[in-house]
């Protein structure tokens, strides 16, 4: 796994109070890992402080798993 | 009845510290007040469970902690302990519908804001917490207790200054007489021991300054040497419920809520008119709406803050009883845990109660030379055993705001 998903992995867990074993690529910050659309505002927010990048709010709405999260952040990095 | 407080969690954990004479006030320990005027304060104190501390995690989940200000925190734990005191876990939707939550705060998310107000002056705007509205707005006790539980009766809240307590639970006595609810959970929760609140209530010239070395001391109703009032934090939760109702299905009883006054002082921001007229016609009409004579109450929890409003109250408590002064205690339970603003009231009404339900009644720490004589017996640094059937509970805020609860024994 990338240092990228580690970290993304690791907020989830921080933010979401949730088991490291949910946060897989796939699960869904609101349908698998309890959050509601707030908790979802706080992970994008964290997500930008982490990683100093900025989420503009309709790239925000298509973050729905941790894959989505990692590919953002990840092409954000690369770019 | 759920308490949190300097003294500690839990009812009985309060009232038998409370009966035995030990205080809640301290040095303030949740941030360096060295910069403020006022350096004492009632703060809950942490710790495990089992001992009366605040272990929060045992309360709230960590991952909804910082979703919620302090005094949402301390709210769920009173009204947590309230509710399972209570045994009251309505099966169905009908009755869910008929349990309402009202409880209030005199000044709600302090802390709160203030932590955002300068995440906004760095420029940092946009990475204000989505939580910050509700962690700081003061109907959310009442929100998140309705979440908690299902109660999805009438959802209100108080907010009254340091008259909340009373005015929350007497106005939800009300919503069960009116119809609108079988079952309310009511009370109130604080948590303004931070920079801004200490400091706040300084500027107004309204907190003890002479007693930094010494804080023990510095919660002195009626004593010639007080020199303002002590804060504290904390909340008192009670679940009132119409009789029938409770008697019916073998609940729990300790008292019942028998009268309620209510006034205005017409006056001035923060200071009570001339012999506290006001709290006299707010006992006067708790008196009347319970159909009681004056002579049949034999306790008053006063509000008595260790300011110079003390003597105003005896004054007006004085003239209520007339004849009957000689026969009733009258003492503030603030010397001991300071005062808790919009908790003040509905923590002192459990005390009310309390007792009621032992014939004690709470003493006046730090009492060791009123200002003023009186026939009236402020149980001076210690507990009194005394017959008490009847109790009377004051509580009044800024802006002229004034009232007054009657509980009986049952």
């Amino acid at each position: 796994m990338s240092e990228i998903a580690d970290k993304v992995k690791k907020i989830v867990v921080e933010h979401l109070g949730v088991e490291e074993s949910k946060v897989t690529p796939e699960a869904s910050f609101i349908d698998d890992l309890g959050a509601d659309s707030l908790d979802t505002v706080e992970l994008v927010m964290a997500f930008e402080e982490a990683f100093s990048v900025e989420i503009p709010e309709d790239a925000a709405e298509k973050i729905a798993t941790v894959k989505d999260a990692i590919d953002y952040i990840e092409k954000q990095k690369a770019a | 009845m759920g308490i949190v407080s300097p003294l500690g969690l839990g009812l009985e954990h309060n009232w038998s510290r409370l009966i035995a004479g030990e205080s809640g006030i301290g040095r303030i320990a949740s941030f360096d007040p060295s910069d403020l005027p006022a350096h004492v304060a009632g703060e809950v104190p942490a710790g495990p469970t089992e001992a009366g501390g605040l272990t929060l995690s045992d309360w709230v989940p960590v991952k909804d902690q910082k979703k919620m200000d302090r005094f949402i925190h301390l709210g769920l734990v009173a009204a947590t302990e309230a509710v399972e005191d209570s045994g009251w876990k309505p099966e169905s939707e009908e009755d869910r519908c008929r349990t309402g939550v009202m409880i209030g705060s005199g000044i709600g998310g302090l802390q709160t804001i203030y932590d955002a107000s300068i995440t906004v002056h760095e420029g940092r705007a946009r990475r204000l917490s989505p939580f910050f509205i509700p962690s700081a707005l003061i109907n959310l006790v009442s929100g998140h207790v309705s979440i908690k539980y299902g109660f999805k009766g009438p959802n209100h809240s108080v907010v009254t200054a340091c008259a909340t307590g009373v005015h929350a639970i007497g106005d939800a006595s009300r919503l069960i007489m009116l119809g609108d609810a079988d079952v309310m959970v009511a009370g109130g929760a604080e948590a303004a021991v931070c920079p801004l609140g200490i400091a706040g209530f300084s500027s107004a010239r309204a907190l003890s300054t002479a007693f930094n070395d010494t804080p023990e001391k510095a919660s002195r109703p009626w004593d010639r040497d007080r020199d303002g009032f002590v804060m504290g934090e904390g909340a008192g939760i009670v679940v009132l419920e119409e009789y029938e109702h409770a008697k019916a299905r073998g609940a729990k009883i300790y008292g019942e809520i028998i009268g309620y006054g209510m006034s205005g002082d017409a006056y001035h921001i923060t200071a009570p008119a001339e012999g506290h007229e006001g709290a006299y016609r707010a006992m006067q009409a708790a008196v009347r709406s319970a159909g009681i004579s004056v002579s049949d109450i034999g306790y008053v929890n006063a509000h008595g803050t260790s300011t110079m409003a003390d003597d105003l109250e005896l004054q007006a408590v004085e003239r209520l009883f007339g004849d009957a002064a000689s026969q009733v205690a009258m003492s503030s339970t603030k010397s001991a845990i300071g005062h808790l603003l919009g908790a003040a009231g509905a923590v002192e009404a459990i005390f009310s109660i309390l007792a009621i339900r032992d014939n004690v009644a709470p003493p006046t720490l730090n009492l060791d030379n009123p200002s003023t004589e009186s026939v009236i017996d402020r149980v001076a640094h210690e507990a009194q055993r005394r017959e008490i059937d009847i109790a009377l509970s004051n509580s009044f805020g800024f802006g002229g705001t004034n009232a007054s609860i009657i509980v009986r024994g049952v």
